[in-house]
């Protein structure tokens, strides 16, 4: 991709932005469409892009596949984790009313941990995914 | 209005998938796979569904494609040719295909609010939501309070299915010829 010139400078445009937007999409999915489920799917989308077009090796330099998959499963551990946290304050499984004294105070702040956790799982999973595709393609 | 836009994505859809059942080329069948979940979203946004169009431009439309396109380089580009053409099925999907129509004849229609399924707890969900959750988007509040129990399944079928695919083809760690497995 060394001579995709175009392709390089408006995806070096674009990157950022699509980042921005996944992290807007994570943030903002209680008020609008949206989640961890897509805003990680994005931001995976964005770290493929830079991947296809300056190559697997720089892109490992930043993601590596250790990294990516501890990601993944640090994601889901979050989300479990807060369950926990609420079982051990003394309400049920996942429910967030006790995290915090004020009960929607503690919606809040659970539903954004667990959306958090579910945008760190989808975004490390998918790119897992694309390297173990890309790594296995190359000799 | 929206009738006449509803028949026409889905027509395209249909152009589209007896297209790519046609086609020998994989690269092609992909694109076209892509652009059918295009406008599967599109006709998610007329149903009104945004969070689950979302999802499928993203995830149909974008990963879905590149994990393809990653696997056309592993394999190659062209189907090979069926051995034989058999009528069975094509006879079998028409079949299955009218089954589901029929099936359809006796389902409520679309957004009536006597329905069996808006019968259980999607009226708890719309009328308490403000003041149990108090989040003004209640896709948001159903996936990740109401029923945050399925979507920790989902997410740990995500991470199931990631861990699975780096072990089979993560092949990151090869094992010497005298180096055994225990």
């Amino acid at each position: 991709m060394r001579h995709h010139i175009i392709l390089r400078v408006v995806s070096k445009l674009l990157i950022p932005f699509i980042m921005l937007f996944a992290l807007y999409v994570q943030f903002h999915g209680d008020y609008g469409p949206g989640g961890g489920f897509q805003a990680g799917v994005i931001f995976a989308a964005a770290i493929v892009l830079y991947t296809m077009i300056f190559g697997f090796e720089a892109a490992r330099r930043v993601a590596t596949s250790d990294l990516v998959q501890a990601l993944g499963a640090l994601g889901l551990l979050l989300y479990a984790g807060t369950g926990l946290a609420s079982l051990f304050l003394g309400g049920n499984f996942l429910d967030y009313d006790v995290l915090l004294s004020d009960p929607l105070h503690g919606q809040h702040l659970g539903i954004c941990l667990i959306e958090f956790g579910v945008g760190v799982t989808v975004a490390a999973v998918m790119t897992s995914a694309f390297f173990c595709f890309v790594g296995r393609s190359r000799p | 209005m929206i009738e006449l836009i509803n028949v026409l994505l889905l027509a395209f859809m249909a152009v589209l998938a007896i297209a790519i059942a046609r086609l020998r080329n994989l690269f092609a069948a992909l694109m076209l796979s892509s652009f059918f979940s295009i406008l599967c979203a599109a006709v998610f946004l007329v149903l009104d569904a945004v969070d689950v169009a979302f999802t499928e431009a993203a995830v149909g439309a974008g990963i879905a494609t590149v994990l393809g396109l990653a696997t056309l380089i592993l394999t190659s580009a062209e189907e090979r040719p069926p051995p034989s053409r058999s009528w069975l099925p094509l006879l079998v999907v028409l079949a299955t295909g009218a089954a589901l129509v029929y099936g359809t004849l006796d389902m409520p229609h679309y957004g009536d609010p006597n329905a069996p399924v808006h019968q259980h707890v999607a009226r708890h969900y719309i009328e308490n939501t403000p003041t149990e959750v108090d989040v003004p988007n209640l896709v948001t509040a159903v996936l990740a309070s109401y029923r945050g129990y399925d979507t920790l399944g989902e997410v740990t079928v995500i991470f199931t299915a990631g861990t699975g695919l780096a072990l089979l083809i993560g092949g990151r760690r090869r094992r010497g010829p005298g180096e055994r497995h225990p």
